[in-house]
């Protein structure tokens, strides 16, 4: 059912902004790829072209072996979420999850019975029952977008386009209904292409993350893959943050002024360098040969953590650095820090 | 859509408690004035026809003059008001729709028919439409004739549109086309295109999506503007007079008989033509208006 979808070196552009620069990206049957990038980066256009509501200026998209050109918009069987639903206002739920069971050409349409089966069935899978004779303008936004999924699916796409479905929706709200997509996609298994700007929607939702910046991929890669190992530092600030520290290898060691701080590197490449930490990538430790000297100036809560504030000579930003289950130091302290996990960049 | 009121407030008021002030003051405001605007005059209309007396007042309901002169009014009225609901929405969807040099130009000449005094345009289009003129004189070669046999029903085109109630219907039609176009517009506007392509990946091919999708959430705007085009050509008086010809029971509007009565000082005759005319009238877009508020409605804007 679930066929793979194959971007070859897409290109596209508006008059003459360049919207995609060459993007190429395989979704394995079955897969749920999050399409993650900022505002404006091209994500929704990249969608639209799966889609075949854009055609692209250079490249192709495939699913499976057919080049999507061939196909038109009906044979594609594209179940495509929209991120401000695009229901239709003046049917009810029942009849717009119904409608692309309805728009089949005669021999290949269902009976009325079976519509209404299958309606009921997806009712009961988005978690809708009851509201069938509701109209959209009578639902709230969750629920409006659940309609919109069952509409999606009711034609039993071969790919899954969903753009920022959560967009919209308050934080409680979207926390709810991640869970349930992900469930739901373990049910179904439909290849699916998922946009969102909101990193921790991404790595909690996809089998694969995949970061579009400025009308380029910059990584493809599992959550834990893209997380812990950025291939740019685009990717390391944009999944959370970080801090940056100026540094120089030197063999497998990285200096902080002439201080080493981190080592065991692997680096070929001397000379200058920007190191990422995270800030749960920090440690504060009584004595080591590979650490850095700091004072605690402030310190604060964030969400579950706590999370203090360190200044460290010659750097003009503080280090964030996470409290996790570590003994809380007092403010002013002398303390050192040791760096557990970073990412390396040469500096450009 | 119904708001349920809860039992005990219902009981205790009959208007919802808003927190916006001065409902009984602008309710005041609004009655006086389409009392002094509107429901006087009319009043006076009403106690003018009924000084006629009842005999008089069938007699010139049923005179054969009378009723030609309404069938053409209304006739002629509800036919140009469907001709424009479709073409003003056609209009509508090329100016909202598509880019093309020249676009803010038409959409500017749409309001013409708004701004022209309406004899003027009345004399421009039966010069146009005369036998001799442009227009006329193209289409007088294209005349044709044909009879259905038994019910002995002919259907024709004699070439001539001046002068006949087919010119009626051009000049109500001229007149009425900036409502459709005016009241359509916005709402395709405001429509997403997104649902278009929604229905189009569902598989619905074009002709379901103009039916299914987008001319149903624009049903509303089109009967207003129908009505409005409908009204303004019951009324219409100074464009139609002068293509009409005014040939008494073929081409004499409604209108002119009231006027001609009014010339001939049958005050109480002219007042119950007006009277007739008011009566269907509000009675057809009261009907309409229902049928409206009804669609509304169910698209959530009621
Ligand atoms: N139809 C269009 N015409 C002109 N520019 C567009 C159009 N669609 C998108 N763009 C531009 O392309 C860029 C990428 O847009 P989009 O794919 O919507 O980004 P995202 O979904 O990642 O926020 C934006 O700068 C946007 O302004
Ligand atoms: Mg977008």
């Amino acid at each position: 059912m679930s066929v793979a979808v194959t971007v070859e070196s897409i290109q596209k552009s508006f008059a003459n902004f360049a919207a995609l620069r060459g993007v190429s990206l395989d979704v394995q049957p079955g897969e749920l790829v999050a399409l993650l990038g900022p505002s404006g980066s091209g994500k929704t256009t990249l969608l639209r072209l799966v889609a075949g509501l854009e055609q692209a200026d250079g490249g192709r998209v495939l699913f499976d072996e057919t080049d999507t050109r061939q196909l038109s918009l009906r044979d594609r069987r594209i179940g495509f979420v929209f991120q401000h639903y695009a229901l239709f206002k003046h049917m009810n739920v029942a009849a717009n999850i119904a409608f692309g069971l309805k728009a089949r050409p005669r021999l290949e349409r269902p009976g009325n019975a079976e519509i209404d089966k299958r309606v009921s069935d997806l009712m009961e899978l988005v978690q809708l029952k009851g509201l069938e004779r509701r109209f959209p303008v009578q639902l709230s936004g969750g629920q409006r977008q659940r309609v919109a999924l069952a509409r999606a699916l009711a034609i039993e796409p071969r790919v899954l386009l969903l753009d920022e479905p959560f967009g919209a929706l308050d934080a409680k709200v979207r926390k709810d209904l991640r869970g349930w997509l992900r469930d739901l996609h373990r049910r179904t298994g439909h290849t699916t292409l998922f946009v969102t700007h909101d990193q921790e929607e991404a790595l909690e939702l996809a089998d694969r993350v995949a970061i579009l910046n400025e009308g380029r991929l910059e990584q493809v890669g599992s959550p834990d893959d893209v997380y812990d190992h950025p291939a740019t530092p685009f990717v390391c600030e944009f999944l959370g943050e970080a801090n940056k520290l100026p540094v120089k290898v030197v063999g497998s060691q990285a200096f902080f002024g002439d201080r080493p701080v981190l080592g065991g590197l692997q680096q070929n490449q001397g000379g200058p360098a920007s190191l990422y930490v995270r800030p749960q990538h920090l440690r504060i430790v009584d004595d080591a040969p590979l650490s850095l000297p700091g004072v605690v100036e402030d310190i604060r809560r964030n969400g579950a953590l706590r999370r203090a504030e360190v200044a460290v000579q010659g750097l003009a930003k503080r280090l964030d650095v996470d409290l996790a289950s570590q003994v809380a130091p007092a403010l002013g302290e002398r303390i050192r820090l040791r760096i557990t996990h970073g990412s390396l960049f040469a500096a450009a | 859509m119904t708001l349920a009121l809860p039992a005990a407030s219902r009981s205790s008021s009959w208007r919802q408690p808003s927190i916006l002030p001065g409902f009984g003051l602008s309710l005041g405001i609004t009655i006086s004035a389409l009392s002094l605007i509107v429901l006087i005059p009319l009043a006076a209309l009403f106690l003018k026809a009924a000084s006629a007396g009842p005999a008089d007042i069938w007699a010139i309901v049923t005179s054969s003059r009378t009723q030609a002169a309404l069938r053409l009014s209304f006739g002629a009225a509800a036919f140009s008001a469907i001709v424009n609901a479709i073409f003003g929405l056609i209009i509508a969807w090329v100016l909202v729709r598509y880019r093309f040099p020249g676009r803010r130009l038409l959409d500017a000449a749409v309001d013409l028919p708004f701004a022209l005094p309406t004899a003027v345009a009345g004399i421009s289009l039966a010069a146009i439409y005369a036998p001799n003129g442009w227009i006329g004189s193209l289409l007088a070669p294209l005349s044709f004739k044909f009879t259905i046999p038994l019910i002995d029903l002919s259907i024709g085109f004699d070439g001539k549109v001046a002068y006949t109630p087919l010119g009626v219907m051009v000049a109500l039609i001229f007149i009425g086309l900036p409502f459709v176009v005016r009241t359509v517009q916005p709402v395709l506007e405001e429509a997403e295109v997104e649902t278009e392509e929604a229905a189009a990946l569902l598989g619905a091919s074009r002709l379901r999506t103009i039916f299914r999708v987008i001319l149903p959430g624009i049903v509303p705007a089109l009967l207003t503007g129908f009505v409005l085009a409908f009204a303004r050509a019951v009324g219409e008086y100074g464009s139609v007079i002068f293509i009409a010809g005014n040939v008494p029971m073929v081409s004499e509007i409604a209108p002119l008989l009231i006027v001609i009565k009014l010339e001939g000082f049958d005050y109480a005759g002219a007042s119950v033509v007006a009277m007739i005319m008011l009566i269907v009238s509000f009675t057809l877009i009261l009907a309409i208006n229902a049928i409206q508020a009804w669609s509304r409605g169910r698209l959530g804007h009621g």
